[in-house]
């Protein structure tokens, strides 16, 4: 039902337009402040991947025995660790690992999907039925179960990890893109191109694809923050990759044990892992809203 | 009944508006009175200062194209015109109640009691989830009205009443589960289950079959006898005809006419009114052009040449559907259906929903395998290729859609679709500037310009949409075009040029269509021959003439029994 407003008095007036127009420019300014932060932030993070030197002249693994375990000051923002070496340095240079973890992951996630989900929607029958029972049972496993299997198997390294959190969130995303993949092919456009003449593949890769990816765009840019929060699970309890790495959660680990006398090894790299996994999904809900908005 | 009285949104004509209302007001008090109502969306004007009032047992048409205003009119009369609206009136009376002094609270002993409010869309309007005796009793139940049993008793009355048939199980089910028909009469037991002194419906019968939509006619008629009245909000004239006493027409926010029924549909003074009585598909307008040019009135005459029989161009042998259910049980969809479709003539396929034209017309263009039976085209197979090789025929046959924009990928703007679509062609254009001088050829032909290569489809206007996808479905150049309920989703002014549009490209280019519809103005007025189907046959096949001046089966009778007129409740 539509909301319902009473009408005003009558007036010989014309009615007082600008209310409407003054909020409409303030609901405008809150937009744009949630979207340019965490872009900011995002932005802050791929500088610190691709370039970690413009962020910190320090250097990542430079042992300072003198200066070990200091509070954050200002020349120290983010404290110093057991072997005094700058966490926001390491904090910086751990972005790198970590981004790759997260856009890996997904990124192997995506293909994995994409292959299983587009099998199973456009193939139907058989093909869907038995793609469709491995990712039910696949769904019963948590996916830290699935990625310390294969961990235990294969032992903790950068590689295993991005491959354990891309097949273990794979899954999900392939029932997302079979459903699109369904959605999409009986849309009357695909019908209208058939028409036409065009040649199935080339429906496919031309209509059926791009349209049923869209709104996954959203999808994948959440993703890529969730398989860093995973990632850092994986490195804490000691499962990723190997010390001195400052990979996020590498440094949780390591900081754990000296979490009673100095707070900042825990609480700095898990800030920030908490801020840029925000960030992340706040830009994909972000997108995802632009493109169900122009989609319409 | 006194004589006719015109209204303006000019503040000047006003007191002279007043002074009719109140000689048209003399065989009976008016129940409601609206003075100078203006709604502004934002800094858009949508409804200009109108002006009326109604009586009871008496029906106000208010009637106008997408965007007049009426629609908006309706439901500030109800106090639904949404939170971004702001509503002026002078007067809004209600037998003694001001409705321009309502809260949010008293709206709701108002709406239901006094007030029923019918929705075009009942399958939108009714909730999913709850069952429809649930939904019927809704308003009983908010105001107060009798204990639980008594309501379900009711409510059984209620939808035997408005002619539901088991009342009792229907009461039961849920929304999805009943027709179309079905669900706008439980609506309409709904509306008028606390006896409102005033039903406002707007486009109630917009949604359904031509049978379905004489019955809730019937139904709003026998509750007008009974003293309520009826503002009828709508855009199809012929309906408005068969319940309003009084009609108002609307076009951009203002009233161009106000008067009786019987006076403004058949003889308008407003030009705006004559324009959109001329639109309306029927029988008097076989062959000939809907839209007068604006400075002659003659009828102007289809030039066109004889259609060629020697031959059947696209050709349809006893073909059969059958689909099987999820329940897994069969249906029959197209049953032994078979049709000649000849050089430069166009076949008309009328029925209404679930008669299988979507189906027949889907085997047609072998998107879709018939059960049985097979499609020829220029007598060569065509239903029985193999793919591969059908794909390259398939320029031969183009297609329109009921809804374009749905037809069109949504990433895509115009120049690309009819690039794409020129590229399967007869000639597909061999540089990117040929493709382009084609496609803004294409425009040209449909009566759009190149400023509209770039547009995105979604900016467009339902008219434009269509125009798009004529020219796309003209780009390969076919001999033959589908055209599936093409003008169902139109204005009446819009789809009289959409139709003008495939007269004259079938004169110019001599192209066939096959073109289904369940509008049998619209069929009468573009079929040279025509098939009628009902559950998957055809019933009945002939020339237009033929079937509509002398329909020899049951079901033809009845559906032109059934199709409103243009005559008016006082002929009747």
């Amino acid at each position: 039902m539509t909301s319902v407003t009473a009408l005003p008095p009558a007036s010989g007036r014309a009615p007082d337009s600008g209310r409407a127009w003054r909020t409409g420019r303030r609901i405008r300014v809150r937009v744009r402040l949630g979207t340019v932060v965490p872009l900011l932030i995002v932005v802050l993070l791929l500088v610190a991947a691709i370039a970690p030197g413009l962020l910190t002249t320090r250097s990542p693994n430079g042992i300072d025995i003198e200066h070990t375990l200091l509070a954050p000051s200002l020349s120290h923002p983010f404290g110093t660790d057991d072997a005094g070496r700058d966490l926001y340095t390491r904090v910086i240079y751990g972005a790198r690992e970590s981004l790759g973890i997260g856009l890996g992951a997904t990124g192997l996630a995506m293909s994995i999907a994409i292959l299983l989900g587009f099998a199973a929607g456009l193939a139907g029958g058989v093909v869907d039925a038995v793609i469709g029972r491995i990712l039910e049972v696949s769904f019963a496993f948590p996916v830290l179960l699935l990625a310390l299997l294969l961990i235990a198997i294969r032992g903790p390294s950068l590689t295993t990890e991005i491959v354990a959190v891309g097949i273990g969130s794979a899954p999900g995303y392939a029932r997302m893109v079979r459903g699109q993949v369904l959605n999409v092919r009986q849309a009357p456009y695909i019908e209208a191109a058939s028409a036409l003449g065009h040649r199935r593949l080339a429906v496919i890769r031309r209509h059926l694809f791009p349209n049923a990816m869209r709104p996954l765009v959203a999808m994948i840019t959440l993703g890529v923050g969730q398989s860093i929060v995973w990632a850092s699970s994986l490195s804490f309890l000691g499962l990723g990759v190997a010390p001195p790495s400052p990979e996020w959660g590498a440094l949780l680990d390591s900081g754990r044990m000296y979490i009673t006398t100095s707070w900042w090894l825990e609480v700095m790299p898990g800030l920030v892992i908490v801020v840029v996994a925000l960030s992340v999904t706040s830009l994909g809900r972000t997108l995802q809203h632009r493109l169900e908005g122009a989609a319409r | 009944m006194t004589d006719i009285e015109t209204g303006f949104a000019d503040p000047i004509e006003q007191g002279i508006e007043q002074g009719i209302e109140r000689a048209v007001a003399d065989d009976g008090a008016p129940l409601l009175t609206v003075e100078g109502l203006r709604v502004w969306f934002g800094s858009a004007e949508v409804v200009k200062g109108i002006s009326f009032t109604t009586r009871p047992g008496r029906c106000l048409a208010i009637v106008g194209e997408s965007g007049s205003g009426k629609s908006v009119t309706a439901r500030t009369l109800v106090g639904l015109t949404g939170s971004g609206a702001q509503v002026q009136a002078g007067r809004i009376d209600l037998a003694g109640t001001d409705l321009t002094r309502q809260t949010e609270r008293s709206w709701r002993s108002i709406r239901g009691r006094q007030i029923g409010f019918i929705l075009q869309d009942a399958l939108v309007s009714l909730d999913q989830l709850r069952r429809v005796g649930d939904e019927v009793a809704e308003p009983l139940k908010v105001h107060g009205w009798g204990t639980r049993e008594a309501r379900a008793r009711k409510v059984v009355d209620l939808l035997a009443s408005v002619g539901v048939p088991e009342p009792e199980m229907r009461a039961r089910q849920r929304p999805y589960e009943l027709s179309g028909g079905l669900r706008q009469r439980a609506l309409i037991a709904s509306a008028i289950a606390l006896d409102p002194t005033l039903i406002v419906a707007d486009e109630p019968t917009t949604a359904l079959d031509v049978t379905i939509q004489a019955q809730v006619l019937d139904l709003l008629a026998e509750s007008k006898a009974r003293g309520t009245s009826i503002i009828l909000i709508s855009h199809d004239l012929s309906v408005v005809a068969r319940l309003a006493d009084e009609v108002l027409v609307m076009r951009d926010g203002c009233v161009v006419e106000h008067g009786v029924a019987h006076q403004v549909l058949h003889q308008p003074r407003h030009e705006y009114t004559q324009a959109l009585l001329d639109a309306i598909p029927s029988e008097h307008t076989r062959g000939t052009r809907l839209v007068r040019p604006a400075s002659d009135a003659t009828v102007v005459a289809r030039t066109r040449e004889p259609v060629d029989r020697d031959r059947p161009l696209l050709e349809a042998r006893h073909i059969t559907k059958v689909f099987r259910g999820p329940d897994k049980v069969d249906r029959t969809v197209v049953d032994d259906v078979s049709f000649e479709l000849f050089t430069g003539e166009t076949l008309g396929i009328v029925g209404e929903s679930g008669s299988g034209k979507t189906t027949s017309a889907r085997i047609a263009l072998a998107l879709l395998q018939p059960t049985s039976g097979d499609v020829l085209l220029r007598g060569q197979p065509w239903s029985t290729l193999p793919p591969a090789r059908r794909r390259p025929l398939r320029k031969q046959i183009g297609v329109i859609y009921q809804d374009p924009l749905s037809s069109f990928d949504p990433r895509w703007h115009v120049g690309r679709i009819l690039a794409d679509a020129l590229r399967t062609g007869n000639r597909p254009p061999s540089s990117k500037a040929e493709a382009r001088a084609r496609a803004i050829r294409l425009l040209e032909q449909v009566g759009l310009s190149a400023e509209h290569l770039s547009a995105a489809p979604l900016r467009l206007s339902g008219g434009q949409r269509q125009r798009v996808s004529i020219a796309r479905a003209l780009a390969p150049e076919p001999e033959v075009i589908i055209c599936d309920e093409p003008v169902s989703a139109l204005d009446v002014s819009i789809q009289a040029q959409v139709l003008d549009l495939l007269t004259d490209l079938q004169d110019e280019l001599g192209v066939s269509y096959l073109f289904i519809s369940h509008d049998l103005g619209v069929i009468h007025h573009m079929s040279d021959r025509v098939l009628v189907m009902k559950d998957g046959l055809v019933v009945e096949s002939g020339t237009a003439d033929e079937i509509f001046e002398r329909p020899a089966h049951p079901y033809t009778q009845r559906l032109l029994t059934a199709l409103p007129r243009l005559t008016t409740a006082a002929n009747q």
